[in-house]
């Protein structure tokens, strides 16, 4: 690394009084967050997809996810031509080390990375006794696991098995959206970490947030729009055969 | 990744409800069905089934004083339950456990046995000595009436209390067929009808419960059983179970019929993985080999001798029956994918909080406390009994 | 008042009733979170909660607050787009305190992951069979991670 002394007694200050203040929860570029001026969601790239796995990894690292339980994970179909309804799907220990490789053989292959939707209508806060599970002001549905019993209804009433129950601490757990980062400015770690820009977080509130114009100009799905859960993690180039 | 076939989705391999959420609707809907046995007489004037009246009621509670546990047993942080009465989510249909549960045991099944049986208590109250005594002195809440007059508003009030527990019953176990059965995320399990079948289903298990009971306590108390009494229980448990049957065979058209997305799924796993516990224990065995077997002493005169003998396979195998019906439900909701693309299996533990051996001793302490209710709130008086060895 | 007399003993069950219910409205007032039902029914304090949880992942920008230089490297090449802490994990440590040293990843590993070919990827996206490509020479040796072009060198 060529930074000359003189740099460094510059950067170094001025880095870590950022990083103070990145800590702090209020970075440069959102100062004081405020709940009601966020809407969160997710765009899901497929094409863009290479099935690293760096999400599942960099989501493991940063929330201490169990093992052989996940808050993300990417699944790889493999769809023949003449039965679309039928695909042949693996998703080894959720993809975190990646994939086997796949023969050419002439049939479609791709890579779907799945996680919590997020739902706006969610099923998942609907059916919680007690109110441990809810939908936060700012669109991100969220655990409180102060107050979680641990009867995993909520868990049974996902459409989309993102959430499960976590074995040392015994209550319901799942994706956070990063909220302990995008509450200070910060992007989610699985975004942070995929290399492709297959992942990329939205703030649907924001009329400046350069995925918003990209939902506007794409065809992009929601997983189950049969099951009228609001989802909010959006996919572009969705195949019809993903479950 | 052992135990899955095709493809599950990575959370969804283990299963979090385990047996003991097979157990606790099981328990409840035998509450619900003695109860509507009870109620049979006292409300429906039903004259013949009177003497399960009384035995009726001491089995609804002493299954509905074990209900809770499988639940509690269940639960992650069990010293939270408070929660569900300090801050019940109204969107939730568990929620309500907490309330229905209370509003049952005290407000129907403890008033309504306090109520029937306050003369005996008062009486026993003077007779008995020591630790009994007071036993029963705090059972009189400090009342020693038992005028004429009061014990005609004690019926009065009876009344009321079983014709309100009648809808009490049919929501302290229906809620628990809405909780599967609104749950849109599980095509195994969404349903209107759930909430219907499982009321049915616990109405057949509750009266075969109390009718075996009353069998059982007879021969060992040495008495007759009194045939018009078992053979009226019997026909009620009949028809009931034909309406019973009725609806799970509607359900099971309708899901063949429309053969929606999810439909090529289960249609494969109740062949496979639920083979045994749906197809030879639930349908065959347990349903149709009782409806033809009581079918049969409905219309064709038969022994007192074979009609008992047919009364106790039938309510054995109805017991049996509909356990299975809670298992296929619960155990058989989680074994497919919600991708449709796979299952995975159910592991038993044997000696965990949630294992067999527990589940084993959850069915068999409310015959403990029934033991127990037997002993201090007799529910025959010996004096009006005959002294004939019943017959076998 | 002989009626009263005779329903007394219901009274008293009443009774048991309204005491078991006042003695739950005391319980309930010293139980539930001051601030449950703020926003809705749940717990307000727990968003805060959650939202202090430790960051384990620093933020590209956060790193090119100090390493400029990289920085410059990579926005000329294709890897621009790809974060530092996507090859070189988890560093909000380092950034806390620079004294703790990041491990530098194998490429051996690292590399593969993302570019070792599979019919599953997409056309597009650069992929060869590592065996072939390199026959087991460390990928830096020919491409920088920075700047993974050819002609802009092996890794220094």
């Amino acid at each position: 690394m060529n930074v000359s002394r003189r740099q460094m007694l510059i950067l170094l200050p001025a880095a870590a009084v950022a990083w103070k203040s990145v800590l702090a929860g209020t970075p440069e570029d959102s100062p004081n967050y405020r709940m009601s001026d966020h809407w969160w969601g997710m765009l899901i790239d497929i094409p863009k997809c290479i099935g690293c796995g760096n999400c599942v990894r960099a989501c493991a690292t940063e929330n201490d996810v169990p093992d052989g339980h996940f808050r993300t994970w990417v699944e790889r179909y493999n769809v023949s031509d003449e039965d679309m309804t039928n695909p042949h799907v693996i998703s080894p220990d959720g993809g975190k080390e990646g994939f086997p490789g796949a023969e050419e053989d002439g049939e479609k292959y791709f890579f779907v990375p799945k996680m919590c939707n997020h739902c706006a209508d969610s099923p998942c806060t609907q059916v919680c006794p007690v109110g441990a599970t809810f939908i936060a002001p700012d669109g991100v549905v969220l655990v409180d696991q102060k107050y979680c019993l641990g009867c995993a209804y909520c868990v049974q009433a996902c459409p989309y098995g993102c959430r499960y129950i976590h074995p040392q601490k015994e209550v319901a757990d799942k994706c956070t959206l990063c909220y302990h980062r995008i509450t200070k400015g910060l992007t989610t770690a699985c975004c942070e970490a995929c290399p492709t820009g297959a992942r990329q977080l939205v703030d649907l509130k924001n009329p400046n947030d350069p995925i918003h114009e990209f939902l506007k100009t794409h065809s992009v799905q929601v997983l189950k729009p049969q099951m009228a859960t609001g989802a909010k993690a959006f996919y572009n180039g969705l195949d019809g055969s993903v479950r | 990744m052992s135990g899955v076939e095709g493809y599950m989705y990575p959370n969804e391999i283990t299963l979090y409800w385990s047996v003991l959420i097979v157990l606790y609707p099981y328990i409840t809907g035998l509450v619900a069905g003695a109860f509507i046995l009870a109620s049979l007489e006292r409300v429906f004037r039903v004259e013949a089934v009177k003497p399960t009246y009384r035995l009726a009621l001491l089995t609804a509670l002493s299954f509905l004083l074990v209900a809770p546990l499988p639940l509690v047993l269940h639960l992650g942080h069990p010293f939270r339950s408070p929660e569900m009465y300090f801050t019940p989510h109204d969107t939730s249909a568990m929620a309500m456990f907490g309330y229905v549960y209370m509003w049952y045991l005290m407000a129907v099944l403890v008033f309504e046995i306090w109520l029937d049986y306050r003369r005996d208590i008062v009486l026993l109250s003077q007779s008995s000595k020591g630790l009994l005594r007071l036993i029963y002195k705090v059972m009189t809440l400090g009342s020693s009436n038992i005028s004429e007059r009061s014990l005609v508003i004690d019926e009065k009030v009876g009344w009321i209390v079983t014709l309100i527990g009648i809808p009490s019953a049919f929501l302290l176990h229906g809620y628990v067929g809405f909780i599967f059965g609104s749950i849109k995320a599980n095509p195994w399990w969404s349903s209107p009808l759930m909430p219907v079948v499982f009321i049915f289903s616990a109405m057949v298990s509750g009266i075969a419960g109390v009718m075996l009971l009353y069998m059982a306590l007879t021969k060992l108390r040495k008495q007759k059983i009194d045939m018009r009494c078992v053979d009226t229980i019997a026909m009620y448990m009949f028809y009931i179970f034909i309406i019973d049957f009725s609806l799970e065979m509607l359900d099971l058209i309708h899901r063949i019929y429309e053969a929606d997305e999810s439909f090529r799924s289960l249609n494969f796993m109740a062949h496979t993985k639920l083979l045994f516990s749906q197809i030879v224990l639930q349908i065959i065995l347990g349903t149709l080999v009782p409806l033809i077997l009581l079918f049969l002493t409905q219309v064709v005169k038969l022994t007192e001798v074979v009609r008992k003998r047919i009364y106790v396979l039938s309510g054995c195998l109805i017991l049996i029956s509909v356990l299975a019906m809670r298992w296929n439900v619960v155990i058989g909701g989680q074994l497919f994918s919600k991708s449709f693309l796979g299952y995975t299996t159910y592991k038993m533990a044997l000696v965990t909080r949630e294992g067999l051996l527990v589940s084993i001793g959850l069915t068999l302490l409310p015959l403990l406390f029934l033991w127990a209710l037997v002993k201090l709130l007799p529910p025959w008086s010996e004096a009006s009994e005959h002294q004939a060895v019943a017959a076998d | 008042m002989s009626s009263f007399k005779e329903s007394r003993h219901l009274y008293h069950f009443a009774g048991l009733f309204v005491l078991a219910f006042l003695v739950f409205l005391v319980v309930r007032h010293y139980y539930v979170p001051k601030s449950f039902g703020e926003y809705g029914h749940y717990r307000g304090a727990a968003m805060g909660e959650i939202a202090s949880l430790p960051v384990k992942f620093a933020g590209h920008q956060t790193c090119e607050g100090c390493h400029t230089d990289v920085l410059d490297a990579k926005s000329k090449g294709k890897h621009a787009h790809v974060n530092c802490e996507a090859c070189h994990g988890a560093l909000a440590n380092h950034a806390d305190d620079p004294s703790i040293k990041p491990v530098l990843p194998d490429t051996a590993v690292l590399c593969a992951r993302c570019h070792t070919a599979s019919a599953a990827k997409p056309k597009g996206f650069p992929q060869v069979v590592p065996a072939d490509h390199s026959g087991g020479v460390p990928c830096q040796t020919c491409h920088n991670p920075h700047s993974p072009a050819m002609d802009a060198g092996g890794a220094k």
